[in-house]
């Protein structure tokens, strides 16, 4: 999707100009840089194989609506990780987003007035949509501003929020988020049940996020302020990019990513649940991680990411299909996680070698050695 | 050189090392002797720290051997250098800030019995170590807790309680007073007696040659003096590491100048670790359009602090910064940028390049908001940026999207200057622009500074090797401990400068 050289893809194909491999060695590069579709063609073949009901059109959208939830948080964890962050409220958030859906959808008192107002679809859509991003704005100022380290600032933040959804209803659940005619308020399962050329709208939404955060990061200055301040962050300071703000962005853009996906679930299940999305964020770092992105920040894309998904997603449906324990399923996608993470360390194994003497980079490259002759007096 | 005074425990012979293009020892000889100093010269860059992890174990030669005893050896790690009885104190402090003196000093080294380690042993020696540095210092101190001075001094202790027959000290004395400078003498004349040999260097070169049985000096990875001490003096020293003026550019000329572009007035930079100390003091410098002006001093004499408190990167405690007559000392770094005011950092790897993009995209990136076209950046426009900026400063590259490691270190300097060179800026601001690059790249590093400043650029650069400020500098201002101490123009002598700058006091 985005074609415009992220990256993995272009670093990748140097790597393979400066070492001149020979072909044997190219065949093995070309598998490692392609692996998330690889893994995925792998699981779709071998699932059609064990089960005749898996590789049909029908089921396809359904495991890729499944996948369209998992697929939307991953995509608002992708920037938060390419800014060298991580951001462990985003299953939180999805929960906040519905039980704000839900709150609204059954009708908003006014003690004041003596009316209960039933605010249109679009509202609460809006409404959930700046939740989440109210959510990201507290984790990106803790982080940015106040230094407090993303892990800790969004750890908080997971409690905080999920204590917030449960709080709204002491715990309950709402049922029946599809309004009624009467009120003017129906159309929230739209997003959960309808189909667009037989496409569910989850599918269709995340398509359209996925063309948009690829735009964005391919060809828009922030993509690239983004990638900057995520491999050097000192250096994209000194460049004149504002780090700060994108590191405030990219949170509040995956609050915004949490909420959407939010939407889509509790309108898929028409019922909101407060703790709906619970170890979520772990799913989206996973597929992060198997679409190839590096922890360290300033790698990945967009198409990993909805590969590393899919993977995910295609997987433990698939297991469910042919009647695997639930508990093997834990089992397959920690393995897989693994697996992935020991291809990235392969990947990008040489890059950072030895640690300088000196100051260290936040990523380095095999060349780092190859370039202070001589580290004479630099410190104080 | 197995002259009378023989007596050598270690040599190097022929020692080449290589980082990628860049020769850092071309062939180097360099002989120990038990029971003696050897003082090693040369400026920055000269290859001395590389030859010491050399010596030391820490990196592997190229090509060349090392004799132990006449033996050939080859250290795997520092370890293994340790077993063969050789210690290093590296300039930069390797301790554990969160664990005692007494920790540290016994670190990977404990001293153990069967019921675990015994720190009351450790404590009783670390002490009576404390005591031989003349030292005031309890050993349950955290490291944390001790000024820098003082944490030397348990680095210096921690080798010396290792009983090593060969002693390398890279920089000893950096953070240490005058008498505690004596105290360090007098261990060392300890340590001679009992027949330790050891390799010195220092910045500060009388202090160097009080120590010293023996001088070598080194310049460009090359061995261009040996010498008995007793034999040399301060004058002869320099003149071995300056070396004849290899043209780095002559100063353009002056009629161009036009008005002042950057004007600091009175700035004062505090501490980033002490707050109340100042490392820039109450200072104040013009530079007119097309001037070049070169800042000279030693390691912490505040030069990186006061250019990256004019490029916005440090906030000034006192001044202000004028971008030709406009305060802008309130003005983020970017908003510096936009009006004209850039810097090249001093660590490119750290603060100067992206190592997860390609060279183009970090030519491109402090411009980059100027190639939108809409609302998405312009391939077209960014691909023109690019391939101007490559031809421009000369970077030797297979093209745009070639990965910025694999450039030599002169090329990756040169694509630093090129990203800031493509804002179009006024005032062009470089931290030790030379730092780590070999003799060619300086040079065309010079004559783009030149070239820019022939077109109305003001550049100010600094420098801690005094060949280099007397190259393409119009004027050479000399810091020390945060003040100016003295300016001069492109006729002065090495020797006026380095004394200046209170690296030989006379000469």
């Amino acid at each position: 999707m985005s074609r415009n050289g992220p990256p993995t893809v272009s670093s990748a194909t140097n790597d393979v100009e400066r070492v001149k491999p020979a072909s044997r060695f190219a065949v093995g590069r070309l598998l490692l840089e392609g692996r998330a579709f690889m893994a995925l063609l792998v699981v779709i073949i071998v699932f059609s194989i064990l089960s005749k009901n898996y590789l049909t059109v029908n089921n396809m959208l359904t495991m890729s609506s499944h996948v369209a939830v998992y697929a939307l948080l991953a995509m608002g964890q992708l920037l938060v990780i390419l800014n060298g962050g991580i951001d462990l409220s985003v299953g939180s958030t999805l929960g906040l987003s519905g039980m704000v859906a839900g709150f609204l959808m059954q009708g908003v008192r006014l003690d004041a007035f003596g009316v209960v107002m039933y605010p249109a679809v679009w509202v609460v859509v809006i409404a959930s949509c700046l939740v989440g991003a109210l959510v990201g704005l507290v984790n990106g100022v803790l982080i940015s501003r106040f230094k407090v380290a993303a892990f800790v600032a969004t750890l908080g933040m997971l409690y905080v929020v999920r204590g917030f959804a449960l709080l709204m209803t002491n715990g309950l659940t709402y049922n029946d988020l599809g309004g009624r005619s009467d009120l003017g308020n129906t159309g929230f399962d739209w997003l959960g049940f309808n189909r667009i050329a037989d496409v569910p709208i989850g599918v269709l939404v995340m398509i359209l996020v996925a063309l948009a955060l690829s735009f964005l990061l391919s060809r828009a200055v922030f993509g690239r302020w983004l990638y900057a301040s995520g491999g050097n962050e000192r250096a994209a300071e000194l460049s004149g990019v504002p780090v700060k703000r994108v590191k405030i962005w990219v949170y509040v853009a995956s609050g915004v990513c949490s909420a959407i996906a939010g939407l889509i679930l509790s309108s898929e299940l028409t019922s909101a649940s407060p703790t709906a999305g619970t170890s979520y964020e772990l799913t989206a770092i996973a597929a992060v991680v198997v679409g190839g992105a590096a922890l360290t920040g300033g790698r990945g894309n967009i198409r990993g990411t909805l590969l590393g998904a899919f993977v995910i997603g295609f997987l433990s449906d698939g297991l469910v299909i042919i009647g695997v324990s639930v508990y093997w399923q834990t089992v397959f996608t920690g393995a897989v996680i693994v697996f992935a993470v020991l291809l990235n360390a392969i990947q990008y194994r040489g890059r950072r070698r030895r640690n300088q003497p000196g100051g260290q980079p936040p990523a380095t490259t095999p060349a780092d050695h190859l370039t202070e002759p001589a580290s004479e007096p630099s410190g104080h | 050189m197995t002259g009378p005074h023989n007596g050598i425990v270690m040599s190097a012979r022929n020692v080449v090392k290589t980082y990628g293009g860049t020769r850092a020892l071309k062939g180097v000889d360099f002989d120990i002797r038990r029971g003696s100093v050897t003082s090693l010269f040369g400026e920055n860059g000269a290859g001395k720290s590389t030859l010491m992890k050399i010596l030391a174990g820490v990196e592997s030669p190229t090509s060349g051997e090392i004799l132990l005893d006449g033996e050939t050896v080859d250290f795997s790690s520092t370890v293994d250098a340790r077993e063969h009885g050789i210690s290093i104190i590296h300039q930069e402090l390797s301790l554990a800030p969160n664990l005692s003196v007494r920790d540290n000093i016994f670190m990977g080294r404990e001293i153990t019995t069967p019921t675990g380690v015994d720190f009351g042993e450790e404590a009783r020696q670390t002490a009576q170590l404390m005591k031989e540095m003349e030292e005031e210092i309890d050993p349950l101190t955290l490291v944390a807790a001790l000024r820098l001075g003082q944490q030397q001094i348990v680095e210096i202790a921690r080798a010396l309680s290792v009983d090593s027959r060969i002693l390398i000290m890279d920089e000893p004395t950096s953070a240490l007073s005058a008498s505690e400078v004596t105290v360090l003498f007098k261990r060392i004349a300890d340590l001679k007696s009992r027949g330790v040999a050891i390799v010195y260097i220092s910045h500060h070169l009388e202090e160097a040659l009080q120590v010293a049985d023996h001088a070598v000096v080194l310049r460009d990875g090359s061995v261009t003096a040996v010498a008995e001490v007793r034999d040399v003096d301060l004058g002869w020293i320099v003149r071995n590491m300056v070396g004849a003026n290899f043209s780095l550019g002559e100063p353009p000329s002056e009629e161009g100048f036009g008005e002042v572009a950057l004007s600091i007035e009175g700035v004062s930079v505090a501490d980033a670790a002490n707050p109340t100390r100042l490392v820039v003091d109450n200072l104040s410098l013009d530079v007119k359009a097309g001037e070049i002006v070169c800042i000279y001093g030693l390691m912490g004499a505040g030069r990186t602090e006061l250019l990256e408190a004019v490029a916005g990167r440090v906030p000034i405690t006192a001044g202000r910064v004028l971008l030709k007559g406009a305060d802008v000392s309130h003005l983020s770094i970017a908003k510096r940028l936009a009006k004209g005011l850039g810097l090249v950092p001093e660590d490119r790897q750290r603060d100067g390049l992206v190592q997860t993009m390609p060279v183009g995209r970090n030519l491109s990136l402090a411009s980059i908001s100027g190639l939108v076209r809409g609302v998405f950046l312009s391939g077209a426009l960014e691909r023109t940026l690019v391939n101007e900026s490559i031809g421009t400063v000369g970077v030797k590259t297979t093209g745009a999207e070639a990965p910025i490691g694999s450039l030599s270190g002169g090329n990756q300097q040169k694509v630093v200057l090129g990203k800031i060179l493509a804002t179009r800026p006024e005032v062009f601001l470089l931290d030790e622009p030379t730092r780590g690059i070999d003799v060619g790249a300086k040079a065309e590093v010079f004559r783009l500074l030149a070239a820019g400043a022939a077109k109305g650029l003001a550049v100010l650069y600094s420098t801690s090797e005094v060949g280099e400020s007397l190259s393409i500098a119009h004027r050479i201002v000399v810091m020390r401990r945060g003040h100016i101490t003295a300016e001069f123009g492109p006729d002065a002598t090495k020797e006026e400068i380095m004394a200046a700058s209170g690296e030989a006091v006379a000469v």
